[in-house]
């Protein structure tokens, strides 16, 4: 694919990427997906998007060349590769912190570096093509478990982990109330996810119906739409005895919608970096002392944010990007055990050369589109 | 601007570390703290990937990464505004909005290069129209009546004030 300016993508043929550092490989992609985040990419919203750039952090396919120093996978090798790029040894990534790393992000100290995420995350090509360039790949890539499908493998690059990994920094202890906004796939995958650590209530806010109501059967969550209410957050304390949620978790990011001040600062003029509409749902919604776990993406420069409930009341901040290589084991057994069910979300399968009608299905929310896949 | 000299032996400040508590680790389990942070950047690093593009670097950061990405260096009036970016940190705005004004002037330099090598964009397609066809042609259909009632009557509107 082939980003040209806000709102417009194709498909192209390009160059075969090259062996660029020893410890590069070249993945010839077999499955890669959509991601939420990259319609914020898509919509252009996020800084330093060069046209010619192409996007796609969700992939897995089959080794077909690596560099002079890459040991730990081979050629023929079917892989699934972490959305980070990253080194594991700097101090961040020697502390699990992979979505972190040091020495893969030239252009910003923000952020780690994601494949085909912008100049701001690395300025690297992303793993929307037939093939791609896969820095470090004695790190990332991970070899497929023989009996794993296909299609769970690939969410296993993103979805399944930045879901887990909100719910998991929510702290969640048994019995607690956990409040997820957003029923997009990572939503949903929260709200999923989020029963491991044993909660009573989980419940899923957003404004689509048709997204809610597959929340309800996927993840076996409460789910409710926060256009049929007046006010989200008088409804959730409404529901938690005038408490609030113990944990709120924000899967949304810049591109909230429900409230008409953050929508035209953030969305429509970018006097701010999108609409944090769900972050100020969250904070406002969670208890005293509750943990509020964002893994929603927001721009690098600056949103509007309630900081002072976030001080009187003591909140918990929690967030990151998801730390994929870290949580891959305990997530591989849970998929292979049944326990998760991560191609369930898939309602979409598209051939790469459409890639440009696939981009609008998913950023227009048509055909009850949740989860699209681009097969090259 | 000249710095402290921080020279001094800490563990002699009164009460240094008393009350330590390993457990009250908020990163938990993101992180597996190994107290390697105060390492800074010294660690072990891979070979460097050699620099044959322009790379524009945070000033944040003292040296390139060990990778970078190569797609797409900076050219053009957008390449202009993208270098004086970063010659601005994180920190600051004139940072970011210099990216999204040079992003947008980006995308009309796209369609200048696409006309250059003789290729007629195809907006429409790229947008999805297809899609919308297909799964919107309803709504499709609404915003192309609401398009020409606005602007009917924004011309009208024009129209008669020229008279």
């Amino acid at each position: 694919m082939n980003y040209r300016g806000p709102f417009r993508v194709r498909a192209e043929q390009r160059p075969m990427p090259e062996i660029l550092h020893p410890e590069d490989a070249i993945v010839r992609v077999t499955r890669t997906c959509i991601c939420g985040s990259d319609l914020h990419l898509y919509h252009g919203m996020v800084p330093d998007t060069r046209v010619g750039s192409v996007f796609g952090h969700e992939f897995t396919g089959v080794i077909v060349e690596t560099g002079p120093l890459v040991t730990n996978v081979k050629i023929g090798d079917q892989v699934l590769v972490p959305f980070n790029i990253a080194c594991g040894k700097c101090n961040f990534c020697k502390q699990g912190l992979y979505g972190n790393c040091h020495e893969s992000n030239a252009m910003a100290t923000a952020v780690g570096s994601i494949f085909g995420y912008s100049h701001t995350a690395g300025g690297f090509d992303g793993g929307q093509a037939e093939y791609v360039r896969v820095p470090y790949a004695n790190v990332g890539p991970t070899v497929i478990p023989a009996d794993m499908d296909p299609d769970d493998a690939v969410l296993l690059t993103d979805v399944v982990p930045t879901g887990y990994q909100a719910a998991e920094m929510g702290g969640i202890k048994e019995g607690d109330t956990v409040v997820v906004f957003g029923a997009g796939p990572i939503g949903i995958m929260a709200a999923r996810c989020a029963w491991f650590f044993g909660p009573s209530r989980v419940i899923i806010i957003d404004h689509i119906d048709y997204r809610l109501e597959f929340a309800k059967n996927y993840a076996k969550c409460e789910a409710y739409n926060f256009k049929s209410m007046d006010d989200p957050v008088v409804f959730i304390k409404s529901i938690t005895d005038w408490y609030g949620a113990d944990v709120c978790i924000d899967c949304v990011g810049c591109e909230a919608e429900g409230n008409a001040l953050q929508t035209f600062t953030g969305k429509v003029t970018l006097m701010q970096a999108g609409s944090a509409t769900a972050f100020q749902w969250a904070v406002n919604s969670v208890k005293k002392g509750g943990i509020v776990s964002v893994v929603g993406v927001y721009g690098p420069p600056f949103n509007f944010a309630p900081i002072g409930n976030i001080l009187n009341k003591g909140i918990t901040l929690r967030a990151n990007q998801a730390s994929v290589k870290r949580l891959l084991p305990k997530l591989i057994d849970h998929v292979q055990s049944g326990r998760l069910n991560p191609k369930g979300l898939i309602t979409h399968r598209v051939p790469l050369q459409e890639v440009s009608d696939a981009y609008h299905i998913f950023s227009s929310k048509l055909d009850e589109c949740i989860k699209t896949v681009l097969i090259p | 601007m000249k710095t402290e000299n921080t020279n001094i032996d800490y563990r002699q400040i009164p009460g240094w570390g008393m009350d330590i508590d390993p457990d009250n680790e908020p990163t938990y389990p993101m992180k597996n703290y190994t107290g390697d942070d105060h390492n800074r950047l010294n660690y072990e690093r891979s070979p460097q990937q050699p620099v044959e593009i322009e790379l524009l670097k945070s000033i944040e950061r003292p040296v390139n990464p060990v990778v970078f990405g190569t797609t797409v260096p900076p050219s053009g009036l957008s390449g202009i505004i993208r270098r004086y970016a970063f010659k601005h940190s994180e920190d600051r705005y004139r940072h970011w909005i210099s990216l999204i004004l040079a992003d947008r002037i980006n995308a009309w330099e796209g369609i200048i290069e696409d006309l250059g090598k003789g290729v007629f964009p195809n907006i429409l397609a790229e947008r999805g129209i297809k899609a919308e066809l297909k799964y919107n042609a309803g709504g499709l259909a609404k915003k192309v009546v609401v398009a020409a009632v606005v602007g009917t009557l924004l011309i009208t509107y024009l129209a008669k004030k020229k008279k």
